[in-house]
C-alpha cells in the first residue's frame, strides 16, 4: 500500500460529496483524542490567523458541540452534532451558523495501518451541489502558509 | 462565482458529457463527429453541447459552416485551482495535526520512559 502523505482529494461529479484521505503517523486512538479531545482540536482546527474558541463539546454518541472561529473582528460560529464515535469512526453533522440550511453530514474512518500509522478517510456529504461547491470555494480563503508556518515553528521547538 | 462553479459541476455530472468534454481535449469536432460513437441523435449531443457551452466549457465559432466545437480548457483549470485551494487547506489542517500526533507520540514514549525508569 503506497503512502498518502499529502491530502488526496475527490469531488465527485454525480454525488454533492468531497471525500479526502490523508496518512498520519499516529495511531487511530490518537487520530481519535486529536477529534475528541476539545482543546488538542482547538489546536489544530484552524490557522494560525484564527483562534477557535470551544463553546460546547460532548464528544459522545448523540452529543452535539459548538465553536466560534475568530478572524480579526469577523467570528463565525459552527456546530453540529456528534451522532456516532467509535474507536474507528466519528460521524456527525457540520453547518456553519451563518448557512444554517446547508447541513453536511461527515464521516471521518481511522483506517489502522499498522506499525503506529492511521489513514483517515474523510467524507463530507451536502444537501445540494451549490452547498458543496460553496464548501469547496471557502477553501480560498483560508491563508496558504500559514500552516506550514506554524508546523515550522513547533519542528524549531522540538516539538516534533 | 458560485454559480458557475455549480454550473460547471452539474455540466459534467453526466457520463456522455464527460466523454464529450475527454474527446474534445484531443481536438476540436464537429456535433457529427461527436455524435457517431454514440447511440443518440445529433440533437441529444447538441443538447448536452448546450450544457457545456452554458457553463462555459465548450465554444461554437459562429459563422463556419461546420461549426466545430472547441473546448475552453482554462475554465477546467478553474475549476481545478478551486478544489486544489480546499485541498491545501484541508493539507494545511492536516499538517498541524501532524504536529500535535507528533508531540502526543513524544509525551507518550515519555511516560513510557518514566515507567520503565521506576524501580
Amino acid at each position: 500500500m503506497s503512502t498518502v502523505t499529502e491530502a488526496r482529494i475527490e469531488a465527485d461529479p454525480t454525488v454533492p460529496i468531497i471525500r479526502i484521505t490523508r496518512d498520519f503517523a499516529g495511531t487511530p486512538e490518537q487520530l481519535l483524542r486529536a477529534h475528541t479531545d476539545p482543546e488538542i482540536f482547538a489546536r489544530w482546527v484552524g490557522p494560525d490567523s484564527i483562534s477557535t474558541r470551544i463553546d460546547h463539546w460532548d464528544a459522545r454518541s448523540g452529543g452535539s458541540w459548538r465553536y466560534v472561529a475568530t478572524h480579526g473582528d469577523d467570528e463565525h460560529g459552527f456546530r453540529g452534532c456528534f451522532h456516532d464515535v467509535r474507536p474507528d469512526r466519528i460521524v456527525q453533522t457540520f453547518t456553519w451558523e451563518g448557512m444554517p440550511d446547508a447541513v453536511a453530514l461527515e464521516t471521518l474512518i481511522f483506517e489502522d495501518l499498522g506499525d503506529g500509522h492511521t489513514r483517515l478517510h474523510a467524507s463530507s456529504l451536502c444537501d445540494n451541489f451549490e452547498a458543496r461547491d460553496g464548501w469547496l470555494q471557502s477553501g480560498m480563503e483560508v491563508g496558504v502558509n500559514e500552516g506550514y508556518a506554524k508546523l515550522d515553528g513547533l519542528l524549531r521547538d522540538g516539538a516534533v | 462565482m458560485a454559480d458557475q462553479l455549480s454550473r460547471l459541476f452539474a455540466a459534467l455530472a453526466d457520463p456522455t458529457r464527460r466523454d464529450i468534454v475527454a474527446r474534445l481535449a484531443v481536438g476540436d469536432a464537429t456535433v457529427g463527429q461527436l455524435a457517431a460513437p454514440y447511440e443518440v441523435s445529433m440533437q441529444a449531443v447538441s443538447k448536452h453541447l448546450k450544457v457545456l457551452e452554458d457553463a462555459g466549457l465548450v465554444s461554437r465559432s459562429r459563422d463556419a459552416q461546420r461549426r466545430p466545437v472547441h473546448l475552453e480548457p482554462e475554465v477546467l483549470e478553474q475549476m481545478t485551482s478551486w478544489i486544489e485551494r480546499y485541498r491545501r487547506a484541508a493539507e494545511e489542517r492536516f499538517q498541524r495535526l501532524d504536529a500535535v500526533l507528533a508531540e502526543m507520540n513524544a509525551a507518550e514514549k515519555n511516560t513510557d520512559t518514566e515507567k520503565e525508569q521506576r524501580p
